[in-house]
């Protein structure tokens, strides 16, 4: 089976698994949801305030979020040792890790298209006119949080103290991707938006470093 | 089995005697430099140190992708040793700069690209030692550190560069640029050399006390397993 076909049906599994309780999701936005309102009460939440400090805070609260969630792509498979399953399935180890970044993906997104409208009204910046452009630079900075999340995630599946393990590992890693993140959604807050390119590239430097990492060395992770 | 800890003199008390000359040079001989006056010579410390810190982690990084192709798991203990070593260095880094900083600049730390992506490098490389800590199968312990150690350290021109681009304060590098007053040079190298030693030396050791705990690990399971098959 190829591999895009594979991971294709691994990303259904994973979707499935997740909308029969929808536990992640649900979690995921209380807990973004909570720490936005926690952030306005550390600095003064006026609109010129918070054009200075909503972008930051948005990333953190993202890259917070994303430490938290993705750990069950990998305890899940834990319960009925089904990781083991997936790996006699004649299809490319990559296929499993990507099948469950793409998941991961898609699970972080979703938390942003509900985060995001939220954002705007509660701090009073406008978005719309610059949402093609904030949604590239979410979609980069996204996908390189969830490739290196869902590698540690693996990573840390048989160590002891996991939850509070992986942002440990996770954090400091994503250095690049909260800088370059916070910069360019600032660029495009700012009057009049603007989006560096410097950022932009920068994002996608890093989603094409560990894309091809998890590529190269994560089928090392799956291994019992 | 057979790996024992030895201590060899020779090479020790070499470094030791580099490690005076050095420390000599670097106080005495060295010219003093015209604006920052004395403190500068902390510089003939810090430098090194970061320098050898840098050959330290990239051992790491060399010894993580051995133990993925070869599975030796004398390349896992190379690799825990070179990064709790490259971690030392590390810190002097961390510890002699904000002394150096203080009658120069007027404040201990700026955030500065420098400073700041050495601080980071200093978190990944703790919580790489860390992790190990956390996870009791030695294979999987293997594993798991040599991908994150990997992962780490082609995070960490990425993370340079992000804070570069961020900020930048850090007085420019003086070496390579034909900044440098020209007797100042063999102290430094003298400096760099003899860190390099300690480095090497404690490499070693440590080497040796990681293969001497695999051995203990080894008979503790062994023991375990003729324990079960007594009962």
């Amino acid at each position: 089976m190829g591999m895009a076909r594979a991971a294709t049906i691994l990303v259904a599994k994973e979707l499935r698994t997740e909308f029969r309780t929808r536990e992640l999701l649900n979690t995921t936005i209380v807990f973004v949801l909570m720490v936005l309102v926690l952030f306005s009460f550390t600095f003064d939440p006026t609109a010129a305030e918070s054009r200075r400090f909503g972008p930051g805070l948005l990333w953190l609260a993202l890259l917070f979020a994303g430490a938290l969630m993705m750990p069950p792509s990998f305890t899940r498979e834990q319960a009925n040792e089904t990781l083991a399953a997936l790996r006699l399935a004649p299809i490319d180890p990559m296929a499993i890790l990507l099948g469950k970044v793409l998941a991961n993906f898609l699970f972080l997104m979703l938390t942003e298209a509900a985060l995001l409208p939220i954002f705007a009204v509660l701090y009073d910046v406008s978005l719309a006119p610059v949402l093609g452009r904030l949604l590239l630079v979410f979609v980069l900075g996204t996908l390189g949080l969830t490739t290196t999340g869902t590698v540690f995630s693996a990573l840390t599946s048989q160590a002891r103290m996991r939850e509070l393990l992986l942002p440990l590992l996770l954090l400091p890693v994503l250095t690049p991707v909260l800088i370059a993140g916070t910069e360019a959604t600032a660029g495009l807050l700012a009057d009049p938006p603007n989006l560096p390119r410097l950022w932009l590239l920068l994002l996608v430097a890093f989603d094409i470093v560990f894309l091809t990492a998890t590529w190269v060395f994560g089928e090392y992770l799956l291994e019992e | 089995m057979g790996e024992e800890m030895r201590v060899s003199w020779l090479p020790a008390v070499a470094v030791a005697v580099l490690l005076g000359l050095a420390g000599y040079a670097a106080l005495f001989l060295a010219p003093t430099e015209q604006t920052m006056g004395l403190i500068q010579r902390i510089f003939y410390f810090h430098v090194p140190s970061a320098w050898t810190a840098f050959v330290a982690f990239l051992i790491v990084f060399v010894a993580n992708i051995a133990y993925l192709i070869s599975r030796a798991p004398k390349w896992d203990w190379l690799g825990v040793s070179a990064a709790e070593v490259g971690l030392a260095f590390c810190s002097a880094v961390l510890v002699t700069g904000p002394i150096w900083a203080k009658p120069v600049w007027g404040i201990w730390w700026t955030w500065d690209a420098r400073l700041t992506s050495t601080f980071v490098l200093w978190v990944l490389y703790v919580s790489y030692l860390l992790l190990r800590t956390l996870v009791s199968d030695a294979e999987r312990r293997a594993i798991v550190s040599a991908v994150f150690g990997i992962f780490a350290f082609l995070d960490v021109p990425l993370v340079y560069l992000s804070i570069w681009f961020w900020r930048t304060q850090h007085p420019q590098p003086v070496i390579g640029g034909g900044g440098m007053d020209r007797r100042m040079w063999p102290p430094f190298l003298l400096c760099w050399a003899a860190l390099m030693g300690v480095m090497v030396l404690l490499l070693r050791l440590r080497y040796g006390l990681e293969a001497l705990r695999h051995e203990v690990e080894e008979m503790k399971i062994d023991r375990e397993r003729r324990k079960a098959i007594a009962s």
